[in-house]
C-alpha cells in the first residue's frame, strides 16, 4: 500500500502531507505530535540534500531509516516541488512514479498549469483531488479524466451548499435586526 | 444571536487568509501561527455551524502542514459532522480522518452519523464517510458499519462500489468477522466488468495476500483468468504481486503461470509491467530456466537503458537472482563493474551488493582488489560501503571464502590506510577474530600489526584507534612472533600514544608489559641454555666453578647487601603497599640499581639480541615512558602502568642476583625474580581462543547448588567483606575479573599474579567460606580450553565443534588445487552460526484464520449482523456448509492421491481425474472455472455478463492453453 504523499519544495517546506499508514501518524498525532513532526523534518532536510542531487539520478531515495522496514520512496521533481510517494512492497516502483505523473496531470487539468502557488493556496482541493487518486492507500483510479469528472462534481455540490445555505442565512440575519 | 454570528462570520479569516497570512509573515511564522491558534480555539466553539467549520477547515491545515496538535477539536468535529451542508460536511470528515486515532474518545459518537451517511442517496457523501472510515475505522467501527458497507459492495455506481472494496481492507484488519459477510461479494468484484472495480479488489486481494499467501490459494483460477485475460496494466501489476506470493506455495501453480508472465514479457510495452514481471520470475519462479533466461535477457536490456531507474531496477533485480543463477550476474560483470562509478549512489550500492554476490573462495582477493582500488577514488560515504561489504562478505561465516590469510590480513591492513576508512571497529574485531581462529596466521597478523603501530601518522586519526587497539593487543599477545620486540616496544610507547583514547592506552600499556615479560623470559631463557648447555658438558654440576666462570666478585658482594632489602619488600609485596612505597622505593633505591646494572651488563653481554643491556634499557624505556601514566586519571591506565612498573621494579631489583644465582645453582631454588618471570611468562603464553556463544550454557550446574533466584542473600555475605573483593566478584570490571577464579577469557585481562596476591588471598578466603556460589574451577578450565588445542577439544566438547570433521570438510570443499599454502584451521564453534531464529511458529491472525475458513467453508457460526443483512446469501451458504466438510488437509491428501495414480497410469488420468472432480464439486464452494460454468445457478448469474465476454476473447487468444490444460490441473488450482 502507499504509506504517504507529500508534496515538499525545494527548500523543504511541506505543501501537501497525506499519510495513509494507520499507526504512522497516529501514534505521532496522539502524543503532540513529536516524533511525527520530527520524522518529517528528518525527511524534508534529506530532501532537501537531494536537491543538490545531479539531475539525470534514479528517482529513489532508501528511505527505510525514516519510515520503517520494508518502505521505498520515488519522488519526482517538479520546477520548485518533489512530489513524494512512500509506500511497501506491493507496489510497483515504476508505477508509482506513473501514478505521480497521474496525479500531477491532474493538478496542471485542475488549475491550469499548475504552480507552487496553486498547491500552496489550495489545500482542500489538493487533497480533494489525492482522494480521488488514493483511498485508504490503495490506487482507486488512474485516469486524470476520471478523478477530474468526480473532482468538479465535488466543487460543483460543495459551492451549491454554500449558496443555498448562505441567502437564507444572510437575509434571515437581516430581518432580526 | 444571528447577528453576533454573521458578525463572528464576517470577520472570521478563511483557510486562504490564512494561508496569505503566513506568506506575508508579518509577525513571524511562529507568532503568526499561536494567534491563529488561539483564534481557531474560540471559533471552534462557535454556534454558528459556518463559523466552525471555517475553523476546523484552518486547524486541520495547521495541523496536517504545520503539526499542531488538533485533538482538542475532537469534539467539534463530530459536531460538525452532523451538519446538513456538504461543505461542512466535507471538512468535518477531512478533519476526522486527518485527527482521529483508535484512542480518540468521540470515536463512539459518530457511528450512526457515519451510518447515515453511508446510506445516503448522495454518492458524494457516501464516498466522504467511506474514505473516512478507509482511514480511522476502529474494531467498534468495523463491525457496526458491516452491514452497511455489504449493502454498498453491491452498488450500482461504480464510484461507490470501488471504494466500497477498497475500505474493505481497513475493515478486516480491524474486524476479521466481517469476512464471513462481505467475502464472497469483494470475491465476485474480481469478474466485475468494470476495470476500475477489478483493479481495486485484485488491489485489496494483494494486500491481503501479502500478508498470508496461502489462505488465498484456493483463488488462483480467478487470478489466473485476470492474468490472461486483462490488459490494463494497474491490473496485472497488483495480480503478478499476488502470483509471486502464491506459486512458492503450490508448484503446480507456478507451472501455470510461467507461460502467461512471458507471453507479457515478450508483449508489454509497458515498463512498469515488464518489471514487475522480471520480479515476479525472479523472486518466485527462478525455477524455470526458459523464463529465467528470457528475462536476464530483459534485465540486459534495461541494465544498458539511460533512464536510471531503469538500471537501478534492473541491478536490484539481478541481485535477487544473483543466489540462484549466478550466470546472470556473471554475464553482466561488465555493466556491473561499471556501475560502481555512476553518479547515481542507488546504481553505485546496488552494484557493489552485487559484485559482492559474485564473491567466491576464487576470485576474492580479485574482486576485492578492484574494490579497494574503487574505495580510493571515491566519496567517504561510498568508501566506506564498499569497504563494509568487504569485511561483512569476507567475514561471512568464519571467513568461509578466505583461502589465503597471509593477504587477507594484509588487505586488511591496507584497508586501514585509506583515507576515508571508518571501519575501525569491525577491523579490530576480524583482525583478533583471525588472530585467535587461525593459529597459523599469527605471524603475518603481528607483521601487520607492527607496520601499522609504528606508524607515528595512523595515531592522529581517531577512525583507526580501535584497529590500533587490536594491532597493539595482536603484537603484545603474540610477541613470540614479532621479529624485533625492542622496535615494537619503541612503538607501543612512541609519545604520539597520548593521542589515544584511555581504554585505547591501557591495551597498549598493558601490551608493553607483555612484551617486557617476553623479552625479560627470553634473555633468562638464553642465559639459562647456555648455563645448562655448560652443566651438560661438565655432566655433573659444578657449582662454584661455574660462579667462578661467570661471575665476578661484585655482583655477589652486591647480592648479599640488596638481600635485606628485598626480603623487606617481598613481605610487603602487595599492590596497596607497593602503590605507596613505590616512589620512596624508587628514589632510594635509584642509583644503586644504575650500579649494578653497569657491572652486570659488563658481565653478561651475549650474541642473541636479548643482551643484559639491552633488557636493561628496554626496562628503563618502560619506566620513563609509563611513569608519568601512574597519574593518569584513568583507572585503566593508572592500574596496568602501575602493575608493570611494579613489576620492573621488583625485577631490577632481583636482576643482578637472579642472574648470578640462575647460573651458580640449578639445583638450588630458582632466584625469586626468574621465578616470576617464568610464572608471569607461563600466564601469558597461554593460548586464548575464541569463546562460543552458548559457552555458559554449558557450564553444568554442579550438584547441590541452589541457585536462588534472588541473590540479595549475597549482600549479607558480602557485608563483611571488603571493597575490592566485592569488585571482583562482579564480572563488569574487567581489571578484577581475572582475580576471581572463574573470568571469562577476555582479551586484555591476564592473570597478574604478583600484584594481586592480596586480594586473591582474600578471595580464596572468600571461597572457602561461601564456595555455595562459585563455580567449580576445575570444570571452568575444561569449558574453556585452548583454542587450538584439536586433542582437548575432541575430548572435551560433546560433538559440537568438531575440529576433525570441520577440517575435512574444508579438504573436501577446497577444489582450487593451485593454492599453494592449504588454508589453515580456523577455530569455529557452534555458537559462531548465528542462530537461525526457527521460524517463529506464527499464530495464525484472525483473518487469514476466518478468510481460510469462508473460503473453504467450514464456518459454523455466523455472525448476527450476517444473517440480517444477508439473509438469501447466508442460507445459501449455509445449505451449503452443511456439505462442506472437506478441509484443505483433505482435499490436498486427494490431490496427492490422484498423482500417484497418475504416475501409476497416466492413461486413466482424464477420468480419474473427472471422476474426482464429479466427487468434490457439490463439496468445494464455486471456485472452478469449468465446475462454474457447469454448475449451480447462482454462479452462472454472477458470470454471465462478463464470462461471455472474457471468453470470447480468451478461445480466441489463448485457446489450447486454456481449454486443454485444465483437465490435467486438479481443479483445486485452476
Amino acid at each position: 500500500m502507499i504509506r504517504a504523499v507529500m508534496v515538499i519544495n525545494t527548500q523543504g517546506k511541506p505543501r501537501l502531507a497525506k499519510f495513509y499508514e494507520f499507526q504512522f501518524l497516529r501514534s505521532a498525532c496522539g502524543e503532540a505530535t513529536g516524533a511525527y513532526t520530527q520524522r518529517l523534518w528528518r525527511f524534508s532536510c534529506s530532501l532537501y540534500l537531494l536537491s543538490s542531487r545531479a539531475e539525470n539520478v534514479s528517482n529513489f531515495v532508501d528511505a527505510e531509516s525514516i519510515f520503517g522496514p520494508d518502505t521505498r520512496l520515488v519522488y519526482k521533481h517538479f520546477a520548485t516541488l518533489y512530489f513524494v510517494f512512500v509506500f511497501d512492497s506491493s507496489e510497483n516502483e515504476l508505477a508509482m512514479l506513473d501514478l505521480i505523473q497521474v496525479f500531477v496531470e491532474t493538478l496542471d487539468k485542475c488549475f491550469k498549469n499548475v504552480c507552487e502557488l496553486d498547491v500552496v493556496l489550495n489545500y482542500s482541493k489538493m487533497h480533494t483531488v489525492m482522494d480521488e487518486i488514493i483511498f485508504g492507500g490503495q490506487v482507486l483510479e488512474t485516469s486524470s479524466t476520471e478523478v477530474m469528472k468526480a473532482v468538479e462534481e465535488i466543487s460543483k455540490l460543495e459551492t451549491a451548499s454554500n449558496a443555498i445555505s448562505l441567502v437564507p442565512k444572510s437575509v434571515s440575519a437581516w430581518r432580526s435586526r | 444571536m444571528a447577528g453576533s454570528s454573521l458578525m463572528e462570520n464576517l470577520f472570521q479569516r478563511t483557510l486562504e487568509d490564512l494561508i496569505k497570512g503566513l506568506r506575508l509573515q508579518l509577525i513571524g511564522e511562529s507568532a503568526f501561527l499561536s494567534k491563529a491558534i488561539d483564534e481557531i480555539r474560540r471559533e471552534v466553539k462557535s454556534t454558528d455551524s459556518d463559523t466552525k467549520a471555517n475553523a476546523l477547515h484552518k486547524l486541520t491545515y495547521l495541523s496536517s502542514l504545520h503539526f499542531y496538535d488538533m485533538s482538542f477539536a475532537a469534539f467539534h468535529v463530530v459536531e460538525l459532522l452532523s451538519s446538513t451542508r456538504f461543505s461542512h460536511k466535507k471538512i468535518a470528515y477531512h478533519a476526522a480522518s486527518h485527527s482521529f486515532t483508535d484512542d480518540t474518545p468521540v470515536l463512539v459518537l459518530i457511528t450512526n452519523q457515519l451510518r447515515k451517511d453511508l446510506t445516503s442517496t448522495n454518492e458524494l457523501e457516501v464516498s466522504l464517510a467511506l474514505e473516512c472510515l478507509s482511514r480511522i475505522a476502529t474494531v467498534d467501527l468495523a463491525r457496526d458499519l458491516t452491514p452497511e458497507i455489504f449493502t454498498l459492495l453491491a452498488s450500482s455506481k461504480v464510484f461507490v462500489k470501488k471504494k466500497a472494496i477498497s475500505v474493505l481492507l481497513r475493515v478486516f484488519d480491524k474486524y476479521p468477522d466481517a469476512v464471513r459477510v462481505c467475502f464472497k461479494r469483494l470475491v465476485e468484484n474480481l469478474e466485475s466488468s468494470e476495470s476500475q472495480v477489478v483493479s481495486v479488489a485484485v488491489g485489496v486481494f494483494c494486500e491481503l495476500a501479502l500478508r498470508e499467501p496461502r489462505s488465498y490459494l484456493p483463488l488462483a483460477p480467478e487470478f489466473y483468468k485476470i492474468l490472461v485475460d486483462s490488459r490494463n496494466n494497474w491490473i496485472l501489476i497488483k495480480v503478478l504481486k499476488i502470483f509471486a506470493k502464491l506459486a512458492p506455495l503450490e508448484p503446480r501453480l507456478a507451472n501455470r503461470v510461467v507461460e502467461p508472465v512471458c507471453e507479457h514479457i515478450r508483449r508489454t510495452g509497458a515498463k512498469s509491467l515488464l518489471f514487475e514481471c522480471i520480479r515476479t520470475v525472479v523472486t518466485s519462479l527462478s525455477d524455470y530456466e526458459s523464463a529465467v533466461k528470457l528475462v536476464v535477457v530483459k534485465i540486459r536490456e534495461m541494465l544498458v537503458d539511460d533512464d536510471p531507474n531503469l538500471k537501478y531496477l534492473a541491478l536490484q533485480a539481478l541481485s535477487v537472482v544473483a543466489p540462484k543463477h549466478l550466470w546472470a550476474v556473471l554475464e553482466n560483470k561488465e555493466v556491473v563493474i561499471k556501475s560502481l562509478s555512476d553518479v547515481d549512489p542507488n546504481i553505485k550500492l546496488e552494484s557493489l551488493r552485487l559484485v559482492m554476490a559474485m564473491v567466491s573462495e576464487s576470485n576474492v582477493a580479485e574482486i576485492c582488489r578492484v574494490l579497494v582500488n574503487y574505495a580510493l577514488k571515491s566519496d567517504p560515504e561510498f568508501c566506506n560501503e564498499i569497504l563494509g561489504s568487504i569485511l561483512s562478505t569476507c567475514g561471512s561465516n568464519v571467513y568461509e571464502i578466505i583461502i589465503d590469510f597471509d593477504w587477507y590480513v594484509s588487505l586488511l591492513g591496507e584497508m586501514s590506510r585509506i583515507p576515508h576508512c571508518q571501519k575501525g571497529e569491525e577491523i579490530e574485531k576480524q583482525l583478533i577474530d583471525i588472530g585467535m581462529r587461525v593459529k597459523d596466521i599469527r605471524p603475518e597478523l603481528v607483521r601487520v600489526s607492527r607496520d601499522l603501530l609504528i606508524d607515528p601518522a595512523l595515531l592522529g586519526n581517531p577512525f583507526l584507534h580501535r584497529i590500533l587497539s587490536a594491532a597493539a593487543w595482536l603484537s603484545g599477545i603474540y610477541v613470540e612472533f614479532s621479529i624485533n620486540p625492542f622496535e615494537l616496544m619503541e612503538a607501543l610507547l612512541q609519545p604520539r600514544t597520548t593521542l589515544l583514547p584511555p581504554f585505547i592506552r591501557a591495551v597498549y600499556v598493558q601490551s608493553a608489559f607483555k612484551v617486557v615479560i617476553f623479552c625479560l623470559n627470553a634473555y633468562l631463557l638464553q642465559r639459562g641454555n647456555a648455563a645448562s648447555s655448560s652443566y651438560i658438558d661438565k655432566l655433573v654440576p659444578d657449582v662454584p666453578g661455574l660462579v667462578s666462570e661467570r661471575d665476578d666478585p661484585e655482583s655477589s658482594d652486591l647480592a648479599s647487601c640488596d638481600s635485606p632489602v628485598h626480603c623487606k619488600q617481598d613481605e610487603g609485596f602487595n599492590p596497596r603497599v607497593l602503590n605507596q612505597s613505590f616512589e620512596g622505593l624508587f628514589a632510594e633505591h635509584g642509583g644503586e640499581e644504575t650500579a649494578t646494572r653497569g657491572q652486570v651488563s659488563a658481565s653478561s653481554s651475549l650474541k642473541d639480541g636479548y643482551t643484559h643491556e639491552s633488557v636493561i634499557n628496554l626496562l628503563n624505556r618502560v619506566e620513563l615512558a609509563l611513569a608519568p601514566l601512574t597519574r593518569s586519571y584513568d583507572v585503566e591506565i593508572l592500574e596496568r602502568a602501575r602493575n608493570i612498573l611494579c613489576f620492573i621494579e621488583l625485577i631490577k631489583r632481583k636482576m643482578p642476583d637472579c642472574l648470578v644465582q640462575k647460573e651458580e645453582s640449578l639445583g638450588r631454588e630458582e632466584a625469586p625474580a626468574s621465578q616470576i618471570i617464568r610464572l608471569m611468562h607461563d600466564a601469558f603464553s597461554n593460548d586464548l581462543g575464541p569463546v562460543s556463544v552458548s559457552a555458559q550454557e554449558r557450564v553444568p550446574v554442579p550438584d547441590g547448588l541452589v541457585l536462588a533466584k534472588n541473590l540479595e542473600d549475597l549482600e549479607t555475605i558480602f557485608g563483611d567483606v571488603q571493597l575490592p573483593s566485592l569488585n571482583s566478584v562482579s564480572l563488569g570490571s574487567p581489571q578484577y575479573e581475572d582475580r576471581a577464579g572463574f573470568s571469562l577469557p577476555i582479551l586484555q585481562s591476564k592473570d597478574e599474579p604478583g600484584p594481586s596476591n592480596e586480594s586473591t588471598s582474600l578471595l580464596a578466603d572468600h571461597r572457602k567460606q561461601h564456595g555455595l556460589y562459585y563455580l567449580p574451577s576445575a570444570k571452568n578450565e575444561d569449558e574453556y580450553p585452548p583454542a587450538n588445542d584439536l586433542k582437548l577439544h575432541a575430548d572435551t566438547n560433546d560433538g559440537d565443534e568438531d575440529l576433525v570433521k570441520l577440517t575435512e570438510q574444508l579438504l573436501v570443499s577446497k577444489k582450487k588445487p593451485n593454492y599453494v599454502k592449504p588454508r589453515p584451521v580456523v577455530v569455529k564453534l557452534d555458537g559462531d552460526q548465528v542462530p537461525i531464529a526457527a521460524n517463529p511458529v506464527r499464530k495464525e491472525d484472525l483473518l487469514s484464520g476466518t478468510v481460510r475458513d469462508v473460503l473453504l467453508g467450514s464456518d459454523t457460526n455466523h455472525t448476527s449482523s450476517q444473517s440480517k443483512v444477508s439473509t438469501k446469501s447466508s442460507t445459501q451458504r449455509k445449505g451449503k456448509d452443511k456439505l462442506n466438510v472437506d478441509s484443505v488437509t483433505e482435499s490436498k491428501e486427494n490431490l496427492g492421491d490422484i498423482e500417484k495414480h497418475d504416475q501409476g497410469n497416466p492413461r486413466s488420468r482424464k477420468s480419474k481425474h473427472h471422476t474426482h472432480g464429479k466427487g468434490r464439486r457439490h463439496k468445494s464452494p464455486g471456485k472452478k472455472g469449468d465446475e462454474r460454468e457447469e454448475n449451480g445457478q447462482k454462479v452462472k448469474q454472477k458470470n454471465s455478463h462478463s464470462h461471455s465476454k472474457h471468453k470470447a476473447r480468451q478461445r480466441a487468444e489463448v485457446p489450447l492453453n486454456f481449454v486443454a490444460q485444465t483437465p490435467g490441473i486438479p481443479d483445486f488450482l485452476l
